[in-house]
């Protein structure tokens, strides 16, 4: 049984800098695989919806027409699995966490003008082919049948 | 014979880690009798299987509790993969094993820390965490989280452990041997510390077998159970021996713990030495359809996984047993005839995760 067990530890605290560092005063030193939040390259996203089906927590949200990727940054728990889930890679963690805030918000990130034209120009031509497409089908139905038509008043 | 009262305990109490409450029926300053109730932070975790996938389950396994999460995931992990029959990479099963021991020397020297302050050694209780903040910083350079570490999946975990990444890990271990060495002096060998533990709170081993006790708490009264002999994960390549004391008081679960904590570091170094290459995660195809149950050593003790699968993304069922559970009658028979001022040294030798227990 000893006494003063503690005081070889005791004194040589007395004597080192502090183990501490007086953040904010002096910035957190973040490791490169910290999960802090999430990021999203907007333009590269395709609005597929992989991230919001994988999110544990029904964070995300996307529309597909006005091209927007929405994330309650409150709400995320930032496990990272909408970042392995998108087939584009366009969504990152990356260190630093979030920022606290008066109110929970959403945080909207839109496409660009010009990506999102395209996307729009894009939307427009295959709904042309598939009109196309449809009205071939049609003309295509409507002379099989006149065949079949045909074809019957042949057989009598 | 004196008159007894009944003083109620928590939930909110200065010495207690988590919310639990106990109706101490008292006799002077001796407690005849404690009666726990929890319930203050159920959160029914259970439940959102019928909301959430099984992949998405194993984040929220995960979280479960602040502590041993890697465990929680880690085992509803394994009962997953044992229904799908998906055969985990070999060096998959490492990694886990290295995040698992890491867990475990963050808990053990966290409950170290929760003790000192316990029996009122501020200055002890400072020293276990500065010591733990170095495997924190370790655990947060691999995974990416200081306690939630979100690397398991269904079929094996989403990061590697680089050689560089394997260095750091090794030089934290030599700094947490060398300073846990010193602690280990005070812990043990200090007058006012064992004054404190020596003789408080004696479970038999009889009273921890018929009681069920789980963990370091059934360990420190002689029963050398210890679900990591099953040899799961990489557990079957390495050496170990369960830690055990013949004590039964919070003496003996000290050492235990504090000799769980030089095991952790030795199956670290051991997995490190022994890690082959290969794949991180096997290729999972399909929905669970069966059910299947696992037992695994958390930090606090034996945990148990029970999951359903009826062919869908959503389970039918999933259950955890958690060790605080198990050892909550264990602590009621300690707490009889234990002093009122020993009360928060007995709750805290458990290492109580009530977060846990209720999910
Ligand atoms: S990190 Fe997790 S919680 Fe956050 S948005 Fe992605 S999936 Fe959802
Ligand atoms: S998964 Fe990727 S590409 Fe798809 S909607 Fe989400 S961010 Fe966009």
């Amino acid at each position: 049984m000893g006494v003063m067990t503690f005081a070889g530890t005791a004194l040589k605290n007395l004597f080192s800098k502090p183990v501490t560092t007086s953040y904010p005063a002096e910035p957190a030193e973040y490791k490169e695989r910290t999960r802090g939040h999430i990021e999203i390259e907007i333009d590269q996203c395709i609005s597929c919806g992989m991230c919001t089906r994988a999110c544990p927590c029904g964070t995300l949200s996307i529309d597909k027409i006005k091209g927007t990727w929405t994330i309650n940054r409150f709400d995320c728990i930032a496990c990272g699995f909408c970042v392995e889930k998108c087939p584009k890679k366009c969504l990152t963690m990356v260190a630093g966490y979030q920022e606290p805030g008066g109110e929970k918000g959403e945080v909207t990130y839109t496409k660009s003008p010009e990506v999102l034209a395209e996307e729009a120009r894009k939307r427009e031509e295959m709904a042309k082919k598939a009109a196309e497409a449809k009205k071939a089908m049609e003309a295509k139905k409507a002379a099989e049948a006149a065949a079949a038509a045909a074809g019957e008043k042949k057989d009598n | 014979m004196s008159k007894r009262s009944v003083i109620p305990y928590g939930p909110q109490h200065p010495v207690l880690p988590e919310p639990i409450h106990l109706d101490l029926v008292i006799e002077d300053e001796k407690i005849v009798e404690a009666i726990p109730s929890i319930g203050f932070i159920h959160r029914g975790l259970e439940s959102l299987t019928d909301k959430r996938d099984f992949n998405q389950m194993a984040y929220v396994a995960e979280r479960i509790c602040g502590i041993c999460s890697f465990g929680h995931g880690y085992g509803y992990c394994e009962t997953v993969e044992h229904i799908m029959n998906v055969e985990v990479p070999d060096r998959a099963k490492f990694l886990r094993t290295i995040w698992f021991e890491l867990s475990r020397l963050h808990s053990h020297l966290l409950w170290a820390g929760l003790m000192a302050d316990a029996f009122g050694f501020e200055n002890l209780f400072y020293q276990c965490w500065r010591v733990r903040e170095k495997v924190l910083d370790a655990i947060e350079l691999t995974t990416g989280g200081r306690v939630i570490f979100s690397v398991n999946k269904v079929g094996g975990v989403l990061k590697d452990i680089t050689p560089e990444m394997q260095k750091m890990i090794l030089e934290t271990l030599d700094f947490v041997e060398a300073e846990t060495k010193v602690l280990k002096k005070t812990f043990m060998n200090d007058y006012s510390v064992q004054s404190r533990m020596k003789g408080v709170g004696v479970l038999t081993k009889e009273q921890a077998k018929a009681l069920g006790c789980a963990g370091p708490f059934a360990r420190a009264s002689g029963i050398a159970t210890d679900m990591r002999m099953r040899g799961y994960a990489a557990y079957g390549e390495l050496d170990m021996e369960p830690i055990i004391s013949n004590d039964g008081d919070c003496y003996g679960r000290c050492e235990v713990r504090i000799g769980e904590i030089f095991q952790s570091i030795d199956l670290i170094r051991q997995a490190i030495a022994k890690i082959p290459d290969g794949e991180l995660a096997a290729v999972v195809k399909g929905n669970p359809n069966g059910e299947y149950f696992t037992r695994i050593e958390q930090p606090r003790g034996e945990a148990d996984y029970y999951v359903r699968g009826n062919g869908t993304p959503n389970l039918d069922r999933m259950r955890v047993r958690t060790p605080t559970f198990a050892n909550l009658a264990g602590l009621c028979e300690t707490l009889k005839g234990a002093d009122y001022a020993d009360i928060g040294i007995l709750v805290v030798t458990i290492d109580p995760c009530i977060s846990c227990t209720e999910r």
